[in-house]
C-alpha cells in the first residue's frame, strides 16, 4: 500500500434543491507510472489509483477510469446536481486493492 | 571518407526505423480509439478540450474536457508510452458533462478527447501541447 494516502475534498456544505455545485478532489498518491527506473536501472513497478467514483446518496455522479498518465496526487474537478439533502461519497481504488474513501454531507435548505 | 555499400545499407535501415517508430506510437492510440468507438465515425465538433499551448512541466499538465450531452469522454495522449489517460463516465447526478484533471505528457504531442454522446455517436477534439520537460522520468 502506498504511504500517506490522504484524500481531500472541497464541496459546499449547503445548497438549494437542484443546484449544480462544483466539487474538487485531490488525493495524495505517488502514481508510480511503471515507466521510471531506479538508480540501478531496474523498472519501478506500476502503482497507481486506477479508478475514482463519486456518488450522491448512492446515485452515480462521475466514474473515472485512470491510466498511468494521470499526474502524482490525482486531482479532479467536476459538477454535481444536488436534488436533496444527503451525502457525497468519494471512493478511490488502488492497484494494490486498497480502497480510500471520503464523504461530505450537504444540506438543502 | 567514401560511402561504402555497407554504410548506405545501414543508413537506409536507420531511416526506415525512424519512420516506423512514430507510426507504432500512433497505432497504439488508434487501437485505443477503435476500442472506445468500435470504429464508428467521429464528428469534428461538439467536444471542448482545454489544454495549455505550452506546458513547462510535463508532469502536471492541467486539462479540462466538456461535451454537451456526452455519456462518457475518453482522453488520450498519442505520444505517451501508453496512450490512455482517463475515461470519464458521467452519472445521473452529474451537474454538467465536464471535468478537469492533471496529466503527464512525455513530450510535445497531440492530446485527444473523444466523447460518446447520448445518441450513440462520437465526437472528437485534439490539441497540440508543447512540452518543455517531459513527464515520464526519462
Amino acid at each position: 500500500m502506498a504511504e500517506g494516502v490522504k484524500p481531500r475534498v472541497k464541496a459546499p456544505k449547503s445548497a438549494s434543491a437542484g443546484e449544480v455545485v462544483t466539487i474538487k478532489t485531490l488525493i495524495s498518491h505517488p502514481m508510480e507510472s511503471g515507466q521510471r527506473k531506479d538508480s540501478d536501472g531496474n523498472k519501478i513497478p506500476r502503482s497507481i489509483i486506477n479508478r475514482f467514483t463519486a456518488e450522491f446518496n448512492g446515485t452515480s455522479v462521475i466514474d473515472v477510469t485512470m491510466e498511468p498518465a494521470i499526474s502524482t496526487n490525482p486531482y479532479f474537478e467536476f459538477d454535481a446536481k444536488v436534488p436533496e439533502s444527503g451525502e457525497f461519497k468519494f471512493t478511490w481504488y488502488d492497484d494494490d486493492g486498497s480502497v480510500y474513501e471520503d464523504s461530505k454531507p450537504v444540506t438543502v435548505g | 571518407m567514401s560511402i561504402t555499400r555497407r554504410d548506405t545499407l545501414a543508413l537506409g535501415l536507420g531511416a526506415a526505423a525512424l519512420t516506423v517508430l512514430p507510426f507504432r506510437v500512433s497505432a497504439a492510440a488508434d487501437d485505443a480509439i477503435a476500442a472506445f468507438t468500435g470504429g464508428a465515425d467521429m464528428a469534428d465538433s461538439g467536444v471542448e478540450l482545454t489544454a495549455p499551448e505550452i506546458a513547462e512541466n510535463g508532469n502536471t499538465v492541467p486539462i479540462s474536457v466538456s461535451a454537451e450531452g456526452a455519456t462518457s469522454i475518453l482522453v488520450l495522449a498519442a505520444g505517451n508510452p501508453t496512450p490512455g489517460v482517463a475515461e470519464f463516465k458521467f452519472g445521473e447526478l452529474a451537474g454538467s458533462t465536464s471535468a478537469s484533471t492533471r496529466m503527464r505528457l512525455a513530450g510535445t504531442q497531440d492530446v485527444i478527447a473523444i466523447a460518446k454522446l447520448a445518441d450513440g455517436s462520437f465526437a472528437k477534439a485534439s490539441k497540440t501541447v508543447k512540452v518543455t520537460i517531459g513527464g515520464c522520468g526519462g
